[in-house]
Formats: structure tokens, C-alpha cells, sequence
């Protein structure tokens, strides 16, 4: 299947579409470098399984997708990640990307750092909005492509939330909102974990009916596998999935993806990498290749 | 006050094509001009006040200067985690305009009053609090706060408020109190809508031989610390009044000052108990209620004077 430039297409625009960048990266590579140095960051720290789960869908968005070669580009693609309990999981890539200093990462957590857990705009290169609090991205990132439109920019805003997230009222206020300024330029994803703080997301709200729920809202809306990077990357390539109206990608991911003995376990939320686990999860890691 | 909020933010909107306005619904007979003429500036945002904030963040972090608007309960409490988070903590220049301070809407009931949001906005980190005393001190604060890096809150009456000034040539600033009358002995300090009280009820202090000070401390945050120890040099009483919780507003923070900074000063606190209203009731009824009118003012004052 051909990859659809969508209507945004102009030299530039597209990361591969880049001069100086012409080769293809090779992002399984870059996904499983990032996972093997999450399970190094948390061995202290909680939302491990958080973090892992959107790998694939960071490392597309920053490696294929979005056009940011520096993060004080005015034109640059934005993304914000709402899930903002998964920042260790942004601050990994931002440092692959070269944004940040690989050494920095060592300061997750750490006393007098800037890697919070949660991350804090401007805290370093990169992170452009303070989340944490869940259901506030959405309408950030609808501010920033409403600037954007007004102003006769080009850039994309992406913004990435949870599936226990989209239970904040405030995040379906934002998709009226929206949908009614035809914000073609936002685009969301739900990274479809299936798993929350305290339970199981379809033992709170049915998730059969995500696709349902934002078309209704007005929303384009593609569900895709959200560890495969060819599927990611046709689902970007393809918005807006409706002309004049922002574009949701419902990613069906899995929490801990990567770690066999934690994949899909619920206490992967809190939990940290234990020690003695760190080689033999990396080591995992590389099999899976 | 909404007139000269919208007056002068026209004013610099003709001037400054960043200017955004949000609103959540209101503004009837208010917003209209301005949404006719900028017709690209202006969104109502609907009844979504969560959606608004974040909206104005994202515009701010894009290089707006985003006023944002409804009545007070609704653009500082419904909203308030928004307002915590996207714009104290991330330090955006985003105002908040809040109209209806304290029972301005009287019978509307306590959903749409305001007497705990000076309260509530002035524990946040990075925000700055004005409760203009009245039209003219609003239409410099408004103007004042375009120069405001961080977030603001400005907090409105409604229409026909009083102003104690003769015209415009006031030394407004924020973070600095304004000596509306000088004198000693006794302070009056207001903020708001009560501003008219205080000077009403020092004019009255004044028939019965007193010289009292009156001070608009329209900025609750940052507060004029050297205001108040000037004050408190030549004062042996100072009466905050508000319309307002005295739980955690204009008196509290008074207090707080005269307790770090030491002040040689008894302090008294006219405000809204901790209730919410108990009957319906217009502003000036409810006002009489909580002892907030100029002449109830001057009987307590009069007594504790009498004890000193």
C-alpha cells in the first residue's frame, strides 16, 4: 500500500522529505535502543509499563512523521504528551533525537535534576508543555494549532493521551472544540493500553466504542496496531483522515511491550525495573528483534 | 467595570494584533464590538471552561496575549486545576477577567457569587491578583497588564460602580496600593467593589472628628508590603474591608504581612463570613446581611477606636 502524503504535502514537511536526512532511519532499531534504556531509568520510579507502551508511536512520530530538526524551530511540528506520567519515555527520545544530552537521562528523579517525573516545559529542549494532570494536553495542543492556522503556519500539533485519560471530561471538551475550528492541523493519539491506575479501562468504560465516540464528535479517526511502525506511519501520513477536521489514531498498544515476563500486567503502572531483571529484560529486548 | 474592561482592551487591540479574547459563554452587551471587529481574535468557547483555559495556553505558548473571560466563579473555580497547571505552573501571560466580584450577582444565588476567589488565586504560585476599586483603576489595570510575563487575575464588579477619584490621574502601578486619603490614627485599607464603602465610611469617620486613611489595595498579589508599614507608622488601626470570604482574602493577607513584617498595628477585617448566603438577596441587601454597609463600617470602627 502506497504511503498517502495527505494534504500537507510540500518539500520539507515530512521528516524523510529532508535533505540532509534522505536514508531511511532504521526505527525498530531506535524503538528497542530507547526501551533497553527505560528499563536502565527505572529502576527507581513508577509508570514503567506507561512509558514502554508508546515507544512505537514516538519513535515514528519523531523519526518518520514530524518535521522538527531542532526544538526552537518556529515551523517545527509540535507534540505534547498528555500521558504525561510517560515523560521518561519522551525525555529517551528527545535525547535519541539529539535534543538532549544522552548523560542528562542519568539525572531521572535525581535530586536537583530537571527530568521530573512528569515533564515541565522548558525543563529540557524538547518538552513543550508542563503535564501530569491528566486531560489538559488536548486543549493545549487545540491553542497551538489554532495559532497556527490563524497565523497561516504549516506545522502539525500532535498530542498523545492515555485511554484511562480520555475518561477526563475535559478532553472531550476539547474535541468539540476542535472539531467546531476545523482544526485540521491536530492531530491525537490514544495509546489503547487497556490498562489504568486502578483497574482495567473496559472495566470502567467500554472500549469498543472509542471509534464510535470521536467520529461523533467530529473527529477523523484510524485504529492501528500501535507497535507496528508501517501501520503507524501510513495512519500519520495520512491525515487529516477528514478534510477540515482534526484526526485521532486509536494505537492498540501493549503496557510493558517488549518486557515478555511484564507485558500487559497491571502493576507495571507502578512498579519499578527490579535490579537484578535490568540485563535479562535487555537482553529480551534484543531477541525480539 | 465591564465597560471599561472591554473600552480599553479595544483600546489595545486596535494597537496589538497578538490580543486574543476568550470567552465561556458571557458577555452579552458586553463583547459584542469587540467580536465585530475582530472577528478573528474573539472566540466563544462555549460553556467548556476547562477547554478554554488549555485553549488559551496553547495560544500564549504561540505567542498571544490571551485575556480570557466570564463571571468570576467560573473563569477562577470551575476551572481552577486548568488555571494551576497550564498557566501558574508553565508561567504563561494569560489574564483572567472575572466579573461579578463578591454578591454583585445578589439573587442569582451563591453558584454565582464570588467570595472565595481572591482566596483561591492568590495561593497560586506566579499569579498576580487585581481587584480594581473601580472603573478608572480598572482601565489602568487592564492597560498595566499587558506588560505581566506571568498569569493574572483581575476581578470586576459589574456596571455603575462609584469611583472615589475626581478623573483619571491616579498613580496606578502594579503591586503598589494607592493612598486614596491621607491620614492617621485610623487605615481603611479596601479592595474592589468596597473601595466606595471605605471612603464613604471615612467620610463619616471624618464628621465625627476622626482623620482617617483610605488606601486602594487593588494588587492583593503582590501586596504593597511598604505601603502597609507606612501605614502602620502612622496608624494605630487598620480595617480591611471586602466583599469577600474573611477567610483567606484582603484581611488575610494584611494579616500575613503584619505578622512577617511585624507591624506595630491592631489589625480589623470587615468581609463575608464563612457562609454562603442564606436568603436570596440584591448586592445592597446582602451587603447590610454581612455588615458591609459604609454606615455598619463606621459602628464598628467607631467602637474599637473608642477602646484604644
Amino acid at each position: 500500500m502506497l504511503a498517502k502524503r495527505g494534504r500537507f504535502s510540500s518539500p520539507g514537511f515530512f521528516a524523510d522529505d529532508n535533505p540532509n536526512d534522505r536514508k531511511r532511519v532504521n526505527t525498530a532499531e531506535i524503538s528497542r535502543e530507547i526501551r533497553q534504556r527505560l528499563v536502565r531509568m527505572h529502576q527507581k520510579g513508577s509508570h514503567f509499563g506507561s512509558a514502554m507502551s508508546i515507544v512505537d508511536i514516538l519513535t515514528v512520530l519523531y523519526f518518520r512523521v514530524m518535521n522538527i530538526s531542532s526544538p526552537d524551530d518556529p515551523g517545527r511540528d509540535r507534540f505534547i504528551l498528555s500521558k504525561g506520567h510517560a515523560a521518561s519515555a519522551w525525555y529517551t527520545t528527545l535525547a535519541r533525537k539529539g535534543f538532549v544530552d544522552e548523560k542528562v537521562l542519568d539525572t531521572y528523579l535525581k535530586d536537583g535534576g530537571q527530568l521530573y517525573g512528569h515533564p515541565v516545559r522548558f525543563g529540557v529542549p524538547g518538552v513543550e508543555a508542563s503535564t501530569g494532570s491528566l486531560g489538559h494536553g488536548i486543549n493545549i495542543a487545540a491553542g497551538i494549532a489554532l495559532a497556527g492556522k490563524n497565523d497561516g503556519k504549516k506545522y502539525r500539533v500532535y498530542v498523545l493521551m492515555g485511554d484511562g485519560e480520555i475518561q477526563e471530561g475535559s478532553v472531550w471538551e476539547g474535541a468539540i472544540l476542535a472539531a467546531r475550528l476545523k482544526l485540521d492541523n491536530l492531530v491525537a493519539i490514544v495509546d489503547a493500553n487497556n490498562l489504568q491506575g486502578f483497574d482495567r479501562v473496559e472495566n470502567i468504560q467500554p472500549i469498543g466504542t472509542f471509534r464510535k465516540k470521536w467520529e461523533a464528535f467530529g473527529w477523523g479517526v484510524r485504529e492501528v496496531d500501535g507497535h507496528d511502525h508501517g501501520e503507524l506511519e501510513r495512519a500519520f501520513r495520512d491525515v487529516p483522515f477528514i478534510p477540515g477536521a482534526p484526526s485521532v489514531v486509536i494505537a492498540r498498544t501493549t503496557k510493558c511491550k517488549g518486557v515478555k515476563e511484564m507485558e500487559g500486567c497491571f502493576e507495571s503502572h507502578y512498579l519499578s525495573v527490579p535490579a537484578e531483571k535490568v540485563e535479562c529484560f535487555c537482553r529480551d529486548l534484543e531477541d525480539d528483534e | 467595570m465591564r465597560q471599561a474592561f472591554i473600552n480599553t482592551l479595544m483600546d489595545l487591540a486596535d494597537r496589538d494584533d497578538s490580543i486574543y479574547l476568550l470567552t465561556g459563554d458571557a458577555g452579552f452587551t458586553i463583547l459584542e464590538r469587540f467580536r465585530d471587529r475582530y472577528p478573528g481574535r474573539y472566540y466563544n468557547v462555549g460553556i467548556a471552561e476547562a477547554a478554554m483555559i488549555g485553549l488559551a495556553a496553547g495560544l500564549a505558548m504561540s505567542g498571544k496575549t490571551v485575556y480570557v473571560y466570564s463571571i468570576v466563579p467560573f473563569v477562577t473555580m470551575r476551572c481552577f486545576e486548568q488555571v494551576r497547571v497550564d498557566l501558574c505552573y508553565q508561567k504563561l501571560p494569560v489574564k483572567l477577567i472575572g466579573v461579578g466580584q463578591g454578591v454583585t450577582y445578589g439573587t442569582a444565588g451563591a453558584t454565582h457569587h464570588a467570595i472565595e476567589d481572591i482566596a483561591v488565586m492568590r495561593v497560586l504560585p506566579n499569579m498576580t491578583v487585581i481587584c480594581p476599586g473601580g472603573p478608572i483603576e480598572t482601565k489602568k489595570a487592564v492597560a498595566a497588564s499587558m506588560d505581566l510575563e506571568g498569569p493574572c487575575y483581575i476581578r470586576l464588579g459589574k456596571s455603575g460602580e462609584p469611583t472615589v477619584y475626581p478623573d483619571e490621574n491616579i498613580p496606578f502601578a502594579i503591586g503598589r496600593g494607592i493612598r486614596v486619603r491621607e491620614g492617621e490614627g485610623v487605615a481603611l485599607v479596601a479592595t474592589s467593589n468596597m473601595v466606595p464603602t471605605a471612603a464613604e465610611a471615612a467620610g463619616l469617620l471624618e464628621k465625627e472628628g476622626w482623620n482617617p486613611e483610605v488606601i486602594s489595595m487593588h494588587t492583593v498579589k503582590p501586596i504593597d508590603r511598604e505601603l502597609l508599614a507606612a501605614t502602620a507608622a502612622r496608624c494605630s488601626l487598620i480595617a480591611t474591608v471586602e466583599e469577600h470570604s474573611l477567610i483567606g482574602g484582603l484581611g488575610s493577607a494584611v494579616a500575613e504581612v503584619i505578622l512577617a513584617d511585624r507591624l506595630p498595628v491592631r489589625l480589623i477585617t470587615f468581609g463575608i463570613p464563612d457562609t454562603y448566603a442564606p436568603v436570596a438577596g440584591s448586592q445592597e441587601y446582602l451587603r447590610e446581611l454581612f455588615g458591609l454597609l459604609p454606615e455598619q463600617v463606621l459602628s464598628v470602627i467607631r467602637e474599637e477606636l473608642k477602646d484604644s
